[in-house]
């Protein structure tokens, strides 16, 4: 009889760890999880979460996560079968392709797309259904300093002869002339409107094409800009690291992506005041006047969503036009067209921002980067290009074959995902 | 009363089983999941299921010269920093092995870094090495030296990686010396005294050679983890400029998490595995010569 009792507390006591997971109690409200990104987004959402509930009835549990890390974490728990994620901030050019591939988002075939421009839906879409929600759009701009071009008497430059110029004029006291992203593969996205200034792109109907002539010599342009006028160390600068030199007075041009304004002049971390920092648009280049315009967040659904109703709900709340014009009354650049055509916001949102917007949605290129599944793996390749060239100043006699040899093995690559040529 | 089955004389093995059996698994089924992974093909770029290929992925992963320079890289790291550790570490034991005033305010000081994150120790060091607006390079200039590029200059990156931590663990070889010459018996002392030996002979002849399984064991312990560094190379630099300070681990997460090679992310991991485990056995071989 003992034995048998003993028998069965152990059973019951290592039964009891496992059973944990399985026994979920049926509930009367309706739950789902949803993952944001650390992005003034995301930020807000979180704000306005308890009006949905109040609304909806249904419980978020929400989740803020850094941009790398939120890929990371959505990867694994869908790589692994594990996933209990519903609605989720995505990076269109950055995974959509991948999560499309696996079957990892849920096609939106109900959402009404009418308020979007086409072009930014379609870079979520395949076949006949579309994945993803543009949520925010970004395009590249150039932050600089008015009082010190004022004290060169300096005009902002249009174009990249000028442009060069100017930092050159602007390089003095320990104060730098230029500066943009020169750290491998986050300067891609940056020095992809150079490239198609100078008529060049990353990827031509899915061939790497960075070796070009005309790819080249905007990567050495970028290279000698950065690596004769940049801040010390810029080969390892991302955007994290520029800020705080502009903000220091130590940087006097800087080229980056529209989303910044806010945080560039915020006062309790600056002691430049606003009124001298102005945002203009990247100079044109010989042969274009494309910088990218790009939709940098989107909103997706789970696939596995066990709820896919109420995911629906709040995709729906969280995409709104009320959510987006909201949104741009914050300075946070939104892919609706109405938002933009919102007076309202008109009104309020800096003036430097809406002018370039306007001339990056007329002009320029949807992409900042390869579009492609293995993009972590070609930023990291073109990144080293980009490295080269900084450091020698854009003169290095190694860089075309350099570029040859990365361009190959992007194309590796795209052939390895079944996704080289056509289209 | 009690009867004596197999189960009645068992119990004490048998309570604990579920729990130990819980915890085997999850430290095995890991290491085991990963040697598995490392024998496929599982790219998630492409979209097609795992597919198992044998050692292809360490075929493929020896003939990528960032493998190669990762595994000189996680070498000279390791030993740049633990040497540094050791000799430093010891010499500061030695110190503290004197009663003096302020010795126990000057031990918790020294404790100080080891309980402190990793991430945010990164953070602070990439402030003070920042070259344009960093403190570090202000020293320089205000005592009129040649500033310098710090992580963000691929011939520096290495050496000040290691300063870090450096500062971060040779306290800890510095607990562990201090604890084993507290241990230290006095007669070998005295006779040394009696023979008439100095003060440098006593330390090469009869300190050093005490406590060398102490030094030993510490640095089996300091090695392994810095074979293994991940947090502080990752928050400071995530491996640049370019791959300058791209360590094993470094590349292992970035062929996982950035490029979704999983097969040949796992075969990076397992040779570091195995690295690992050989160091460490070779370690204690020596070791076990100084214990005779």
């Amino acid at each position: 009889m003992k034995r048998v009792l003993v028998m069965l507390l152990i059973a019951s006591l290592s039964f009891a760890l496992f059973a944990q997971g399985a026994s979920e109690a049926p509930k009367a409200q309706q739950e789902i999880r949803v993952l944001l990104a650390n992005h003034p987004y995301g930020e807000l959402l979180k704000t306005k979460i308890p009006e949905f509930e109040a609304q909806s009835g249904i419980k978020v549990n929400f989740e803020s996560l850094q941009e790398s890390q939120l890929t990371q974490k959505l990867t694994t728990e869908f790589a692994t079968g594990s996933s209990t994620v519903d609605v989720f901030m995505t990076r269109p050019l950055q995974e959509g392709l991948l999560f499309i591939k696996n079957g990892w988002y849920a096609p939106l075939d109900t959402y009404d797309f009418a308020d979007y421009p086409s072009n930014s839906v379609d870079i979520g879409r395949k076949g006949n259904s579309a994945f993803i929600v543009p949520l925010i759009t970004e395009w590249q701009v150039m932050y600089y300093r008015k009082d010190l071009f004022a004290q060169a008497g300096l005009k902002v430059p249009t174009n990249f002869t000028e442009l060069e110029a100017a930092a050159k004029a602007l390089t003095k006291d320990g104060v730098a002339g230029f500066g943009s992203r020169g750290k491998g593969a986050a300067a891609v996205t940056q020095l992809s409107s150079y490239i198609y200034n100078y008529g060049g792109l990353y990827l031509d109907k899915n061939v790497a094409v960075f070796d070009s002539p005309e790819a080249l010599e905007a990567i050495r342009f970028y290279g000698r800009l950065l690596g004769t006028y940049g801040p010390q160390g810029v080969a390892s600068m991302s955007w994290e690291n520029l800020m705080p030199v502009f903000q220091t007075g130590k940087l006097a041009m800087w080229t980056d992506a529209s989303v910044f304004y806010d945080q560039v002049v915020d006062q309790t971390k600056t002691a430049i005041p606003a009124a001298n920092v102005g945002v203009a648009q990247l100079p044109k280049g010989p042969k274009g006047d494309s910088p990218f315009i790009v939709v940098s967040w989107g909103m997706g659904m789970s696939s596995k969503s066990k709820n896919p109703d109420a995911a629906m709900q709040f995709l729906s709340w969280a995409t709104s036009k009320e959510m987006a014009v909201e949104a741009m009354l914050k300075n946070i650049p939104m892919a609706r067209n109405s938002a933009w055509a919102n007076a309202d916001v008109r009104a309020k949102m800096h003036p430097g921002l809406i002018e370039t917007q306007a001339h990056a949605a007329k002009n320029g290129y949807p992409y900042d980067r390869p579009f492609m599944s293995a993009v972590g793996q070609a930023r990291d390749l073109i990144g080293e290009v980009i490295i080269e060239s900084i450091n020698t100043k854009g003169t290095s006699t190694k860089l075309p074959a350099l570029a040859a040899e990365k361009a190959k093995a992007v194309n590796d690559l795209l052939k390895a995902d079944g996704e080289y040529g056509g289209n | 009363m009690i009867k004596s089955g197999f189960f009645e004389r068992n119990l004490k093995y048998l309570f604990p089983l579920p729990a130990l059996l819980f915890v085997l698994l999850l430290m095995v089924f890991p290491v085991l999941y990963t040697l598995f992974v490392s024998f496929t093909e599982w790219t998630l770029t492409s979209g097609r299921p795992m597919k198992f290929v044998a050692l292809d992925s360490y075929l493929k992963i020896m003939r990528e010269p960032r493998f190669l320079d990762a595994v000189g890289r996680t070498f000279s790291f390791t030993v740049g920093a633990v040497v540094a550790e050791a000799v430093l570490g010891t010499t500061i034991a030695l110190v503290l092995n004197r009663e003096f005033k302020g010795k126990n305010a000057l031990k918790f000081i020294l404790l100080l870094p080891l309980v402190a994150t990793p991430v945010a120790v990164g953070i602070v060091f990439n402030l003070f090495y920042d070259p344009t607006i960093g403190f570090l390079n202000y020293v320089l200039s205000v005592l009129g030296l040649p500033q310098s590029g710090w992580v963000t200059a691929s011939s520096t990156v290495l050496p000040s990686l290691m300063l870090v931590d450096i500062w971060q663990w040779t306290p800890m070889i510095a607990l562990i010396v201090l604890a084993g010459l507290a241990g230290l018996s006095n007669e070998p002392y005295e006779s040394a005294k009696v023979d008439g030996a100095s003060g440098a002979q006593t330390f090469f002849h009869v300190t050093l050679p005490m406590i060398m399984p102490t030094i030993l064991t510490a640095i089996i312990l300091r090695a392994v983890d810095a074979l293994k560094t991940y947090d502080i190379i990752y928050a400071m630099t995530g491996g640049g400029p370019g791959y300058s300070s791209e360590t094993l681990n470094i590349l292992a997460y970035k062929y996982s998490f950035e490029y979704f090679n999983l097969g040949q992310a796992s075969s990076i991991l397992v040779f570091l595995f195995f690295l690992v485990l050989l160091f460490s056995l070779g370690v204690m071989k020596i070791r076990k010569k100084f214990e005779l």
